[in-house]
């Protein structure tokens, strides 16, 4: 088997607060990320895949399908974006990296043809990242 | 390492290779700044505190991948004359070679990177790697 990764970038905006609690309790929680006016980043996303050879053709997917579903179902949705006004997983979910990511996941599993999804990372800063591996 | 390949596969006819790898059939070929990641595992010498000498593995790389691919026409290269030069099938080579020839370690895997967005990883079947799990990683730069 071997693993496949294609990068992406989006840039978006994001805030995190919950209205089952109070200001204080937000500020404390979540810091500087509670601003309701938001701050933006700008993500890297991967998208590893896993798969055997084709003997004939060499490849285990056609990088560039990759590139469209990604384009298709991740990126046009959330680039440029404000995460939670205007992405509806995030109406009911803290757009933290770690639901990013597994929102990504979500978005993309059984799309990909010939490959299976094995990972998806999220930067959403150069040093801070998450992976989800899917529940198996 | 910059090496040039084409992809083009004898068997199909020249629709299909246009078809399935678009404008990496052009027949000219073209070219990429590989980036290899060689990755070794293995318990601490109390002694040394290394693993292995990163310098051998250095050595080892240079002698057995770098000056073989290195400002080469990967069309060209023994392991290509009944297989396409695909990152895949580049990145299974090199494992495969560093194996038999770097043993001072275990050879856990090997990335290649063929450009920024396209990255290849083998074998990816190392223990661990279907766990399901979710986790956030603080990379620390040193």
């Amino acid at each position: 088997m071997i693993l496949l990764t294609r990068k992406a970038e989006f840039s978006a905006s994001h805030y995190y607060w919950n209205d089952a609690w109070t200001a204080e309790e937000n500020a404390r929680v979540f810091g500087k990320c509670a601003n309701r006016n938001g701050h933006g980043h700008n993500y890297t996303l991967e998208v590893t895949v896993a798969g055997e050879i084709n003997p004939k053709t060499g490849f285990v997917v056609d990088l560039k399908e990759l590139k469209d579903v990604m384009e298709r179902e991740v990126v046009s949705v959330y680039d440029h974006r404000h995460l939670n006004l205007e992405v509806p997983e995030f109406k009911a979910a803290q757009p933290t990296t770690e639901n990013i990511a597994i929102a990504v996941w979500n978005r993309l599993e059984g799309k990909i043809a010939g490959a299976r999804l094995h990972r998806v990372r999220v930067y959403e800063m150069p040093d801070l990242f998450a992976d989800y591996y899917g529940e198996r | 390492m910059s090496a040039s390949h084409r992809l083009n596969c004898e068997e199909m006819s020249a629709e299909e290779n246009r078809a399935v790898y678009g404008k990496c059939n052009n027949p000219h070929g073209h070219g990429h700044n590989y980036v290899v990641e060689v990755v070794v595992g293995g318990e601490v010498d109390p002694e040394t505190g290394m693993v292995c000498d990163l310098g051998e593995l250095d050595r080892c790389v240079m002698k057995e991948i770098v000056d073989r691919f290195d400002f080469a026409n990967l069309n060209f290269d023994a392991a290509f004359q009944s297989r396409v030069p695909t990152t895949e099938n580049l990145n299974i080579e090199i494992y495969k070679v560093l194996k038999a020839a770097f043993t001072e370690a275990e050879l856990v895997e090997v990335r290649v990177e063929e450009t920024a967005k396209n990255l290849f990883a083998y074998p990816g079947a190392y223990p661990g790697a279907n766990e399901a799990r979710a986790s956030s990683g603080k990379a620390v730069g040193v």
